[in-house]
């Protein structure tokens, strides 16, 4: 098996560039039964408890200035994401002006963090946000399920980067992962982690079909000792896509392997996110479970489309003292 | 079975979005008759459950509206069948509430199932009736056809708790607008029961929501609401009204001036009401070659 790519990245702070991992886990990842050792050795997770820490922290009551900074701070970690087979070059267009500026009356509101799209139109998204800020994600290796030959997906990301894409969402093989082939997992996102180049890699877990907080807990594992720069809940294809317990489950990961590593990796909540209160909640977990440092756009987003409506719109509402409504929002 | 049984005294909760949610702030408020005497508890509705009511409200209002006029006649008379069929609860209901004689009471109740269905028959005779052709000097068709203006906040009357509430809110879903009623603060037990009505019937979740509580309390955040397209301030105290009234000026909502003093309710309803809140799109079509 390959040793983690040792590529670093220019300028990022230092705490989350790429390196590779101390050599007690390098040595972790040197053949797959001492990998699969090391993620069955992981401590098993207490769905109740978990549940439980996720149901009690989504009571904590977050208003005025917490509001409006917890506002501010989604509004800048969101990915606007359309992943449609109907999109089309002008809706990508769209959404990169609106990536740009979400709210134009109001230029106070931050821009987005990325848009994430399909590799094709890559191209389209680059351009739409030339000399701004915002990164251009894609998706690539046959999202959304990953079914294809390793050479198919490097080429989906290969293409994407060349594109311009500065992240790639990548799919692990969850038919593999799920009849334990750990090591495949490991190395096709070590492939594409070393396709990326520069390009920051989030994998998707897909945790909708890994069935228990267990896997998820050796998924996250698996996807950050391979590299990957971000790991994402789901490609939102699926149902249920992020829930509160299952981003609990990721964070207390990236959390676990800052401590032993000393390097920060980033989570992404992907799918059903559609409103502010939801949105708050997730920060809430974030802060509770990763710790304060994860509260910036570099460690923590959101991956949704309608809700960045509700953010603007509630933003609205605690600026003008009255609700907002669908009609002062653009229809996307 | 002993002879004596304990009463069982109800709680009851808000009609939002075709569920009973309790109030989200769980609060709730004593409801009495004319003569002091405890008769149920009615949720206190906060202005989140308006604001969640707007939003059932609005995600209603496409599937309403775009109904056909015939099928919106056919709901309204369903629910004009069921509210027979609850007679004597509304009979009882509102000669409590308001303090009415028995006969009075129950001519009260039939008045407002004879307007619910007067207004059930107006459905799909609105388009004929305020809309036309209008002659113009040119090579067009122009037409003219009234539609509903969205949604409406409605302060149901504080008096007339079944024969005014259903004097204000038959005009507003006939023409397919939906709703955010403020049931009369005092006597809302007719509403209430007017909600299980709609619940049971085929009138859509959403179409029409009933909150129960401080008229004062709800009406600045419904009236400066955004996505509420008109407001009718039937229920409101006067002095209060210009307040709301320039708060709905900042959203640009139609307000449906009212007098302070209520009508007689039992009067001819007239359909001054039905076209407050209709907007008129009128079509220029070319007339070809």
């Amino acid at each position: 098996m390959a040793a983690a790519p040792q590529a670093t990245t220019s300028g990022a702070d230092p705490t989350t560039a790429r390196a590779a991992p101390p050599a007690d886990l390098a040595d972790l990842t040197r053949d797959e039964s001492t990998l699969r050792r090391f993620l069955y050795g992981l401590p098993g997770v207490d769905a109740v408890g978990v549940e439980a820490r996720a149901a009690s922290l989504a009571t904590r009551s977050i208003k005025k200035a917490s509001k409006l900074w917890a506002i501010d701070t989604a509004i800048r970690m969101v990915d606007l994401t359309t992943l449609e087979g109907a999109d089309t070059p002008g809706k990508v267009r769209t959404l990169a002006a609106k990536a740009r500026r979400p709210d134009p009356e109001r230029p106070g509101v931050p821009s987005v963090a990325a848009v994430c799209v399909y590799p094709d139109l890559v191209a389209t998204a680059v351009a739409g946000l030339a000399g701004s800020e915002v990164g251009v994600a894609s998706v690539a290796t046959a999202f959304p399920s990953g079914r294809a030959a390793l050479p198919v997906k490097l080429a989906d990301v290969a293409d994407a980067v060349a594109a311009g894409a500065t992240e790639v969402d990548m799919v692990i093989d969850r038919g593999a992962f799920l009849s334990g082939r750990y090591g495949l997992v490991f190395d096709e996102i070590t492939a594409v982690r070393a396709a990326c180049g520069e390009a920051h890699l989030k994998v998707i877990l897909e945790t909708g079909e890994l069935a228990t907080y267990d896997n998820v807990r050796r998924a996250s594992w698996l996807a950050l000792l391979a590299g990957g720069d971000f790991i994402k809940t789901s490609t939102g294809k699926i149902s249920p896509a992020a829930t509160l317990p299952v981003t609990h489950v990721m964070l207390q990961a990236v959390r676990d392997f800052h401590a032993r590593t000393g390097q920060r990796r980033g989570v992404k909540a992907a799918g059903g996110i559609r409103n502010t209160k939801e949105a708050i909640r997730y920060l809430v977990a974030v802060h509770e479970v990763a710790g304060e440092e994860w509260l910036t756009p570099s460690l923590f987003r959101f991956g949704a489309s309608s809700l960045l409506n509700d953010l603007l719109m509630q933003r609205r509402a605690q600026h003008e003292g009255h609700y907002s409504g669908p009609d002062y929002v653009t229809v996307d | 079975m002993s002879e004596v049984r304990l009463t069982v005294a109800k709680t009851y909760k808000l009609y939002l979005g075709g569920a009973f949610p309790r109030s989200e702030s769980g609060r709730s408020y004593p409801v009495t008759d004319q003569a002091g005497a405890f008769l149920a508890n009615a949720a206190q509705a906060s202005r989140k459950d308006a604001r969640d009511a707007v939003v059932a409200a609005r995600k209603a209002f496409g599937g309403w509206s775009g109904a056909t006029a015939y099928n919106r006649g056919q709901v309204l008379y369903r629910v004009a069948e069921l509210l027979e069929g609850r007679r004597d609860q509304f009979i009882a209901e509102v000669s409590a509430s308001e303090g009415l004689k028995p006969a009075v009471a129950k001519s009260t109740v039939d008045a407002a199932i004879d307007r619910w269905v007067w207004y059930a028959g107006w459905t799909d005779k609105i388009a004929t009736v305020f809309g036309a052709a209008n002659p113009v000097a040119g090579p067009y068709f122009s037409f003219s056809v009234p539609e509903p203006t969205g949604v409406v906040a409605v302060f149901a009357p504080q008096s007339s708790s079944l024969l005014g509430l259903v004097s204000v809110l038959a005009p507003v879903i006939a023409s397919g607008n939906t709703c955010v009623v403020v049931a009369g603060e005092d006597r809302p037990l007719p509403a209430i029961t007017l909600s299980e009505v709609l619940a049971t019937s085929d009138v859509p979740g959403g179409v029409v929501n009933i909150l129960t509580g401080r008229t004062a309390e709800l009406a600045p955040w419904l009236a400066s609401h955004a996505d509420v397209n008109a407001l009718d301030l039937g229920g409101v105290a006067a002095a209060n009204r210009v307040e709301l009234e320039k708060a709905a000026a900042g959203t640009v909502k139609r307000v449906l001036r009212v007098p302070v003093e209520e009508p007689d309710w039992t009067q001819a309803p007239g359909t001054g009401r039905l076209r407050a809140l209709l907007e008129t799109k009128t079509v220029w079509h070319p007339m070809g070659a």
